[in-house]
């Protein structure tokens, strides 16, 4: 799956977003325990501030000096006999990994959660070699086997499903007859995979960092399904976004633990494995053979631009957690494997305007989203800043109409929004904004900013908002 | 063991130091002094007996059970652990410690695989098909209630993972704060050229998901149930 998921426009997706009951349910259900976990996660460190800016220290001098920490990695995995490719593309990357999967006559492919390897087709281009892959991370799991369907969240991908959806699934398509409760679910999960696992020629993984001084990975995980695609298979292949890096263990201590309290409110998750591969002499497990793909697709766009703390994300989601308009529309709105907050300003970045222009309005600028980030990236204003580049691009390709920068898109249309958020919005920030209200000109971003003046705001849910919009447009 | 390969790192790292608008750095990088480094504060002047506390507190949370023995009574401690699991056939480390913690004799018994003991790799598959794995702890962070185990050779890492459940000998000695005591270590032995074990695990508790509805769900692919046993070795 590419990072752009469906053909749906925006707007199709939003109303189908929005007329998801199940899904808003357990979004909303969800989105609410998480945040508590971590705000209580929080609270137990006492000095979140200072870790914070510790964090945001720590990635910021490991960016600004990636080359150098990037090849350190390389040289000591080289150093204890593992291979490492650089990939500017994903073609790059995914020939790389088939040819190891061709080498070895690799059948069946066990993967543990990764979303660049989600971001860059790397299951699809496996497939059409006729590799069996499968998704052992549960929640993947479940996507798979469901006729592929996209992640709505980067750290529970299937939150949009409901378990009795789950159940239903196992039982079309697995011949599960048991019932819809979790433990029972995930048991059959268990057991399904186990065996899947036992045959597996290669283990594919994701990296959450890697450490330079060592040459080695690190995952973050819960379930174990990780550390059995590292234990069983005898050749292991890692995928990294390039700035997954930290200099050395020490900080590697201090970005595991943001993750995981940030993640899902835990000191640590049940498995934080450091890998330093392939197995030494003497070993009995682990794999024979090791190698580290690392990937560029357009991250190096972003270095020495305004964007650059952008690449400073630990994937943890609070962002996405705490969002009011996620909470909304559901991670599928996005139309990207990266939604929400963080979504809306790598998306674009990653892979252009041209897809993902929506995404920057998809916000009410409320900052929650900067405020609950652990590592400090200022995601609202980097929104802004795309507000500025996508207005300018359309001032200059529109012949001749004006359009300035356009309102604040939908969480402004709703005061409900700027309730679930924890400040309030700074419309002050907008050209159009009056004491609260919004008025703006015609807006050319298919119909989404196409909002007039906000019409008594307490009284109209977003939802509603959404369909009287769609009818005046029609 | 052999060298591995390396391709198209140059024309990757030249083209990230040309958008970082400077020259490729390939020496001369330190790492900053961090203005702010609270990772060093919590718990710092704790005694043993009071990160002990902290531990077991934890293992509530991580729906851990908690054992706790003297050096002498454990080999009828861990007897009990087992069986209140159920279980008959254990997989365990090759590891020194379980002859010097007094459990030769428990290392010996039929139902009783050590690591590495198997012909031709069957390890793996014994291992799996053990209702319990033991094995000692290196570290032991009583913050997270997280036992670390440093894999390789004789201390396999599916012992730890593929059977139904996983029983931990935790010596006191072995008791830290948190994370940061660790990792430093590792960070220290790495500077000084040493090889990082191939497989170093923070383990706390048993595997988990809530992937469904946000449920936590306690055992999917690791062992389902955990157990700590604390041992006085002071
Ligand atoms: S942007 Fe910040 S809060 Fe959002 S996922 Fe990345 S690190 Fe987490």
């Amino acid at each position: 799956m590419p990072m752009k998921i469906g053909d749906r426009s925006f707007d199709k997706r939003v109303e189908k977003g929005l007329s998801d009951t199940h899904m808003r349910e357990t979004v909303r259900g969800a989105q609410g325990r998480l945040h508590t976990n971590k705000a209580k996660a929080e609270e137990e460190l006492g000095n979140w501030e200072d870790w914070r800016t510790l964090s945001e220290e720590i990635r910021a001098h490991t960016l600004e000096n990636l080359d150098y920490y990037l090849e350190q990695l390389s040289e000591n995995v080289v150093k204890n006999g593992g291979h490492v490719y650089f990939a500017e593309t994903p073609e790059e990357a995914n020939a790389y990994v088939e040819e190891i999967a061709a080498k070895k006559e690799a059948k069946k492919i066990i993967k543990s959660k990764s979303m660049v390897t989600e971001e860059i087709s790397m299951n699809e281009a496996l497939e059409k070699q006729g590799c069996e892959v499968i998704e052992s991370d549960l929640g993947e799991y479940i996507l798979q086997i469901d006729d592929h369907d996209p992640p709505s969240h980067i750290v529970a991908p299937a939150l949009h499903k409901n378990k009795e959806q789950i159940r239903e699934t196992f039982e079309r398509l697995k011949g599960y007859d048991k019932s819809a409760d979790p433990s029972e679910l995930t048991q059959f999960a268990r057991e399904q995979l186990r065996e899947e696992f036992l045959e597996a020629d290669i283990g594919i993984t994701g990296v959450n960092f890697a450490v330079a001084e060592s040459g080695s990975i690190s995952l973050v995980t819960n379930e174990g399904n990780a550390r059995l695609a590292t234990t069983i298979p005898k050749t292991q292949i890692s995928v990294m976004g390039m700035e997954r890096i930290v200099p050395t263990w020490e900080e590697l201590d201090v970005m595991v633990n943001m993750l995981c309290r940030s993640a899902v409110g835990q000191k640590l998750t049940s498995y934080i494995t450091g890998l330093t591969g392939p197995r030494e002499e003497g070993d009995l497990d682990g794999p024979e053979e090791f190698h580290l793909v690392i990937v560029d697709n357009g991250r190096s766009n972003i270095l020495g631009t305004a964007f650059q703390s952008a690449l400073h994300c630990i994937r943890c989601a609070a962002c996405i957690n705490v969002c009011p308009v996620y909470r909304h529309v559901g991670g599928h709105s996005y139309g990207s494997i990266y939604p929400g907050p963080i979504g809306a300003v790598l998306s674009p970045l990653l892979e252009g305007y041209e897809d993902h222009k929506e995404l920057p309005y998809a916000s009410s600028l409320c900052a929650a989203c900067t405020d609950a980030c652990p590592v400090k990236i200022p995601l609202h204003e980097h929104l802004i800043e795309h507000r500025k580049i996508i207005a300018e691009e359309e001032k200059k390709t529109s012949l001749g109409e004006t359009y300035a920068m356009k309102g604040f898109g939908i969480a402004a249309s709703s005061p409900g929004l700027f309730n679930m958020a924890t400040k309030t919005a700074p419309l002050m920030f907008s050209p159009f904004s009056k004491e609260g209200t919004i008025n703006k000109g015609p807006g050319p971003l298919g119909g989404w900013t196409d909002v007039r003046s906000f019409p008594a705001p307490e009284k109209e849910r977003f939802r509603d908002w959404f369909k009287n919009r769609k009818k005046e447009d029609s | 063991m052999a060298q591995g390969t390396v391709q198209n790192k140059d024309s990757f790292l030249n083209n990230i130091a040309e958008k970082l608008g400077r020259e490729r750095r390939t020496t001369g990088v330190e790492r900053p002094d961090y203005q702010k480094q609270p990772q060093w504060e919590v718990m710092a002047d704790y005694s043993t007996d009071q990160l002990v506390e902290v531990l077991k507190k934890q293992c509530v949370e991580i729906h851990t059970d908690v054992k706790e023995t003297s050096v002498e009574d454990l080999p009828k401690v861990l007897d009990e652990a087992i069986k209140e699991y159920g279980a008959e056939k254990a997989s365990i480390w090759d590891d020194p410690r379980f002859s010097s913690f007094g459990l030769s004799s428990f290392a010996a018994r039929p139902d009783v695989s050590v690591w590495g003991d198997a012909p031709e790799e069957k390890d793996i598959r014994i291992s799996e098909q053990a209702d319990v794995g033991i094995t000692f702890a290196d570290y032991t962070l009583a913050e997270s209630g997280t036992v670390v185990l440093m894999n390789g050779g004789g201390k396999g890492q599916s012992v730890s993972l593929l059977p139904t459940y996983y029983i931990a000998l935790i010596p006191l000695s072995t008791i830290v704060p948190r994370m940061s005591q660790v990792t430093r270590k590792i960070h220290e032995d790495a500077e000084a050229g040493e090889r990082v074990p191939s497989c170093i695990n923070f383990i706390s508790g048993p595997s988990n998901s809530a992937d469904i509805e946000l449920n936590l769900v306690v055992g999917v692919h690791g062992p389902v149930r955990a157990c700590y046993i604390l041992i006085d070795d002071r």
